[in-house]
């Protein structure tokens, strides 16, 4: 019976040690996966940041997905297009004929003559603008047609189904270009808007006639009626081999094939006016190809050796305009042969005569890749309107396919940190502008300007922080009564509770007007509170000793609370008669009407007396901290050596405390460069790089608080932003590592004195 | 130096209280007669708001006329109302300017649903367009009129928000519904027959809400008032736009403070108006707790988690030292870093595939592939946990060897003596990192400006309609109000007030917050003192 209930307990005691046992271990690996999993997630962000990053960085890759035969030859081609999805191709060939195919094998859509009925050869050919489509045919010896593809989209069944069909802007009847007996045409370049067309033939004579198409549309909208004029350009004395057209129909570039390049005025259809003459031809090779890169600004020249420049317009100070070489790429090391600007971005497809491919970007200046593609020379190369897809033609008529993957292409090394010679624009320099209103424009992604305001923000915080709470911090941990310091520090830290949003508010609509209208007294009271202190010790020195004991040791700075309040008060009501008295009035004026500094009303010094509010708490906590835990053995020994407080200040607390305010100044650094609501509050948040301490400036918080919930997710400007956040992020990241490490090794130091 | 300091953290407390808080009172309103460049003379009602003192180079530079010899000048800043009639409502005026000011007692101040206060006097009060008083009577007209429009506009609110919010939202868990079953494949002809039944009903419902509150319009729209300004322009105004009117000039001092304490009470209770530079701010306070709120069930558990599993579990080597550090570390990293990450990850990434995976119904409007109110708390829980972990940290290294040692001798495992001795011993330590937490995340914006804060929410994120809170809406912050307000706001005078305000709310929900979490803490540790001696 004894037995048998000693058994029973034990089997529970046995059964409750296994659960305990099980709890136990239940708890330690619920604590550690738990605890793995949140250091897990935080360092995540890190990986995260540069996940997003990365793929900016990586270069451009292409798939071939579809190879077939033309029932033709490839040189027969004369215009090949992709539609906006790259499902269909659309090629003109050389006697006359256009088809519509199937990109993924060539099956044919849709097909026939761009004249009816009548087969006839192409004499000459241009295309516009890839955007416009537009493409002009010369289909006798004088006269062209203009023909453009167009995509009618529909979706039955919710699926994608398009048909294509040609159309006539300007009608089926062909247009004359005025030629007369000038010889037969040779070149041709045109380009069209809705309201005009204009179309430049150069013939075998070299004579270059401009026909200026205006268009009128009938007040019912179903006919067109055409305003033809024609006139002949002045001459020039070499052998033409390219024209161009741009996009606005304002620029005619006519160019030999051994370099040399007429820039001409059309904006005027009635006085067209050549401005510049240049030879662009590098050592003796000559041109092979030239094309507009997209917004018709900037013009893309190959030559023989492989070798592509670009080269856009400058206007002078005297609004003389030159023809200016930006930049040059080296990948191919033979003759490029096409050159394929994409339709929206800054970057083109090129080929050279070997079946090879380049992509490349302008602004940027990378090469994203070279491939070859083909055994043999391609004659027509086209890439789709959202430069995702590549239709290419060698000369035998065999068609490849190729996807492309090419999301990034305007960002590099050197466009988001180095001076960058953006189109029309008279320098390299350092610009921010990540969007604009147009379609064609280029993005300016340089990270300089931000990060110099971050940097300049950073400066004047520090520069107003550190004196105050460094030297507050040895006060009150060396000099200041217990009582008054268990007062003292949490205030000054309730200082840190102080959300920036309130800091910048103020700073923003309360500090900056105020610092504007009495900015003398401002300077003046950086002058004035200091001396006022050394004047008020002096006097409390000079006292009797009778009154000087009311004045107890350590509580000096609460005698001097009222001293402040009224230096400062003495400064600000001193303003006005001296600016009146020496400023004409009003400073600020004063300052931009004499001495050309400009101005602005939210600047840095708002910014860095802001931002210096905020982070002195942070500074003052821990240097306070570090001198306070100077050992006491060792500023004795100073004062017993006879050296005077303030010696022992200087020579042993100050010295010994050092990493330790090193490390509070560090700590302050990384707070002020990751500020954002004061600066996006306090500065007029204009990207300009400029040391004036009386303009604002924009930061890289601030910027990416502005612009990210407005940039679409994925784009380069999106990654871009991204990439700001891991620049603060491993900035703030490192000074604080170091700070930690400095205060670790300074309390180690401690322990040991 | 430290004075400095000193005066600059109380300056700047008392800086906003005051003007925070001085909003609210009811100023005296002043007829100002001033002399024009062309020699007229022009007349301004309104309440002085703000004065400074320029140097007259100034004004001269702006194109105003100062006399000769003057140097300093006073400058008034008198808010006259009536943006609909004069075109601004605050207008900066030069002392010099001022030929005479008089205190017009019947002056009135009525604020409006749109174009900012009204200024000017009082003539008569229309039902239906009949004028039912004028003269002595039309003030106490005017005041029974506002108090019936009042309470008819209760009834408009509770049919909007409460009845007609409720219809609404079941509609679209109707469509939602129906939309799911469509994908899912599932084509039973009698849910869906079902589904329309429940349609027809809901919609009638609506539409006999729909003729209540058409009858209660009709009903608010009885009344009008017709009032002059100071330049003797006669307007006639909608009572049922008109929120309050009082008369500062006849009111003594306690119906100033009456006046002063319902205004006070309106911005905490309110909702705004006016692009928010007029009413209250409740949306934005509540948004601001029920985001801490949020936060702070996020961030506990896993702060405190990382913290035992760092000091208890984890060998302590070179690696989780430099863990140790890499997470104390990132309690430095910039907000905005967060707030990017937050968005990359938690709206785009998380929120856009637990769309496809739960809701593909609602596709392509995004439910939590938004910015939305549950990303903020777990984006501030992130900014924070480095900060509960540091501090739960601290707390397990201060308790005695003794103690556990004392635990285990005992016969307990570690798991028991963690959670019945070590873990109660650090809990003021665990309070101290959530407080810390607290008091950094009500006063962060930055980051919430990617990741759900909005300038005006449509509705609160804590509703009466299933499933109660919605953590996939977007909320008010007052943090983010302040910003937006006081920068983004069409009318910067008229807002600045209000920022003010606003502000000093969120100082003080901050400081209490932080004292509130003192005196726990306090309290949990001479506890555990007692405990231990």
């Amino acid at each position: 019976m004894e037995n048998a209930l000693s058994d029973a307990t034990e089997r529970a005691e046995i059964r409750q040690r296994n659960w305990r046992t099980l709890k136990d271990r239940a708890f330690g690996w619920t604590m550690a996966v738990g605890g793995i999993g949140v250091i897990v997630a935080i360092v995540m962000i890190f990986f995260y940041l540069f996940y997003v990053v990365a793929p900016m960085f990586a270069g451009a890759r292409i798939e071939q997905i579809a190879k077939y035969q033309l029932p033709y030859s490839g040189t027969d081609i004369v215009h090949l297009a992709l539609d906006e999805y790259a499902e269909i191709g659309f090629a003109i060939t050389a006697d006359g004929r256009y088809a519509f195919f199937r990109t993924a094998n060539g099956t044919p859509i849709e097909q026939g003559d761009v004249l009816d009925g009548d087969e006839r050869k192409i004499f000459a050919s241009a295309s516009g603008d890839p955007n416009e489509g537009s493409v002009y045919l010369a289909v006798d010896n004088g006269r062209a047609i203009v023909v453009r593809p167009h995509y009618a989209i529909s979706y039955p069944n919710d699926k994608r189904h398009i048909t294509p069909s040609l159309e006539y802007p300007l009608g089926p009847t062909p247009i004359d270009l005025g030629i007369g007996d000038r010889g037969s045409i040779a070149l041709m370049a045109a380009n069209s808007s809705l309201e005009e067309t204009t179309i430049v033939a150069a013939t075998t004579d070299g004579a270059m006639i401009m026909t200026h198409v205006a268009v009128e549309e009938s007040l019912l909208g179903d006919e067109l009626s055409l305003e033809v004029n024609h006139i002949e350009l002045p001459s020039i004395d070499y052998p033409l081999a390219f024209l161009l057209v741009d996009v606005d129909q304002r620029e005619l570039y006519a160019a030999s094939s051994d370099g040399q390049i007429s820039y001409f005025n059309i904006q005027d259809k009635t006085d067209p006016r050549l401005l510049d003459l240049v030879n662009v031809a590098a050592d003796g090779g000559t041109l092979s190809s030239i094309e507009f890169l997209s917004g018709g600004i900037s013009i893309l020249v190959g030559d023989s050796s492989g070798q592509i420049q670009q080269w856009f317009p400058l206007r002078d100070d005297n609004n003389n305009y030159s023809l200016e070489r930006v930049r040059g790429f080296r990948a191919f090391d033979s003759a490029v042969n096409k050159l394929a600007p994409e339709y929206y971005r800054k970057g083109f497809l090129a080929t050279d005569s070997r079946g090879n491919v380049g992509l490349f970007h302008t602004t940027a200046g990378r090469v994203l890749l070279v491939d070859n593609i083909a055994e043999e020379k391609l004659h027509a190369v086209s890439i789709s309107p959202r430069a995702d897809a590549m239709l290419s033609v060698t000369d035998s008529g065999m068609v490849s396919m190729h996807r492309v993957h090419n999301e990034h292409p305007e960002v590099s090394w050197q466009s988001l940190w180095g001076k960058v010679w953006y189109e029309s624009r008279s320098e390299p320099e350092y610009i921010w502008q990540s969007s604009s209103a147009s379609s064609d424009f280029e993005p300016k992604f340089s990270l300089t300007p931000l990060t110099f305001g971050t940097i300049k923000a950073a400066i004047y915080a520090m520069l107003f922080a550190i004196p105050l709470a460094i030297l507050g911090a040895v006060y009150t941990a060396y000099f200041m009564t217990p009582k008054m310091r268990s007062f003292v520090k949490p205030s000054v830290e309730v200082m840190a509770a102080l959300p920036t949003v309130i800091l910048g508010f103020l700073a923003g609509l309360w500090l900056a007007p105020l610092i504007e209208t009495y900015l003398s007294g401002v300077f003046l009271a950086f002058v004035l509170v200091p001396t006022s202190f050394v004047l008020v010790s002096f006097l409390l020195e000079r006292l009797p000793p009778s009154i000087r004991g009311f004045v107890l040791d350590g509580w000096e700075a609460a005698i001097l609370i009222p001293v402040v309040c009224l230096a400062i008060w003495f400064s600000l009501a001193l303003s006005h008669p001296l600016e009146a008295t020496f400023f004409d009035g009003s400073l600020p004026l004063w300052l931009s009407s004499e001495m050309g500094i400009d101005y602005d009303q939210r600047n840095s010094l708002v910014v860095g007396m802001a931002i210096g509010f905020a982070v002195i708490p942070t500074i003052f906590s821990i240097s306070e901290d570090a001198v306070f835990g100077v050992p006491r053995h060792l500023t004795s020994g100073s004062l017993a050596l006879g050296a005077t407080p303030w010696q022992t200040v200087i020579g042993v607390v100050i010295l010994t405390a050092s990493p330790g305010i090193f490390s509070a100044v560090m700590i302050g650094l990384g707070r002020a460069v990751g500020e954002t609501m004061i600066v996006l509050m306090a500065t007029g948040n204009t990207p300009i790089m400029d040391l004036n301490i009386f303009e604002g400036f924009r930061a890289l918080s601030a910027n990416i608080a502005v612009e990210m919930p407005e940039s679409e997710v994925n784009s380069t400007h999106f990654r871009v932003l991204f990439l700001a956040a891991l620049v603060l992020f491993l900035v703030t990241f490192v000074v604080n590592t170091v700070a930690e490490i400095v205060r670790q090794r300074l309390r180690v130091k401690y322990s040991n004195l | 130096m430290v004075s400095l300091n000193l005066v600059m953290v109380f300056g700047l407390l008392l800086l906003i209280a005051v003007r925070g808080l001085g909003h609210f009172w009811p100023a005296t309103v002043q007829s100002i007669e001033l002399a024009e460049s062309d020699g007229t003379v022009s007349t301004l009602l309104g309440s002085i708001v703000d004065e400074e003192k320029v140097s007259a180079a100034r004004v001269r530079g702006r194109g105003d006329y100062v006399p000769e010899g003057v140097e300093i000048i006073t400058r008034y800043l008198v808010k006259s109302g009536n943006r609909d009639i004069a075109g601004a409502d605050f207008s900066w005026v030069n002392e010099t300017d001022i030929k005479s000011r008089s205190i017009p007692l019947d002056a009135v101040v009525i604020e409006r649903d749109e174009w900012g206060n009204f200024y000017g006097f009082l003539t008569e009060v229309k039902h239906s367009g009949n004028v039912v008083a004028a003269g002595d009577a039309t003030w106490g007209e005017l005041q029974k009129s506002i108090a019936r429009k009042t309470e008819l506009e209760t009834q408009i609110h509770r049919i909007e928000k409460k009845e007609i919010g409720k219809i609404n939202y079941a509609m679209e868990r109707l469509r939602l519904r129906e939309k799911a079953l469509q994908l899912g494949g599932k084509n039973d002809p009698e849910v869906f027959q079902r589904l329309g039944r429940d349609r027809v009903e809901l919609n009638s419902r609506y539409n006999e809400f729909n003729d209540e509150l058409a009858n209660l319009y009709a009903k608010a729209g009885r009344d009008s008032i017709t009032v002059t300004t100071v330049t003797g322009q006669t307007v006639e105004l909608p009572v049922a736009k008109l929120v309050r009117a009082f008369r500062p000039n006849k009111m003594d001092l306690g119906d100033k403070i009456l006046h002063y304490g319902a205004k006070v009470w309106e911005f905490i209770s309110e909702e705004p108006r006016e692009a928010n530079t007029e009413g209250g701010v409740f949306p934005a306070i509540f948004g601001t707790v029920l985001l801490v709120i949020l936060m702070s069930v996020f961030v506990t558990p896993f702060g405190v988690i990382a913290a035992i599993y760092l000091r208890e579990y984890a060998h302590q080597g070179l690696l989780t030292r430099t863990i140790r550090i890499a997470v104390n570390n990132l309690a430095g990293v910039p907000s905005i870093v967060y707030g990017v990450f937050g968005l990359g990850f938690f709206v785009y990434f998380l929120g856009g595939n637990i769309d496809q995976i739960f809701f593909p119904e609602a596709l392509p409007a995004p439910t939590f592939g938004t910015p939305g109110i549950l990303w903020s708390a777990l984006t501030l829980a992130i900014l924070t946990v480095p900060v509960v972990i540091v501090s739960t940290e601290e707390g397990l290294t201060r308790i005695p060897r003794a103690i556990r040692e004392g635990s285990l001798a005992l016969g307990a495992t570690k798991a028991e003596t963690l959670w019945r001795t070590v873990l109660p011993m650090a809990t003021p330590a665990m309070m101290t990192g959530l407080i810390l937490s607290i008091a950094r995340a009500a006063g962060e914006v930055a980051p919430l400006m990617m990741v759900g804060v909005v300038k005006l929410a449509p509705s609160l994120p804590l509703d009466g309609n299933f499933p109660f809170l919605h953590v996939d809406r977007k909320f008010m912050h007052l943090g983010f109000h302040i910003y937006d307000v006081g920068f983004q706001s069409p009318n910067v005078e008229a807002a600045r007030p209000l920022v003010y305000a606003t502000a000093l709310l969120l100082v003080i929900l901050i400081v209490t917050l932080n004292i509130a979490a003192i005196r726990i803490r306090n309290q949990l540790r001479e506890k555990y003192n007692a405990a231990e001696s």
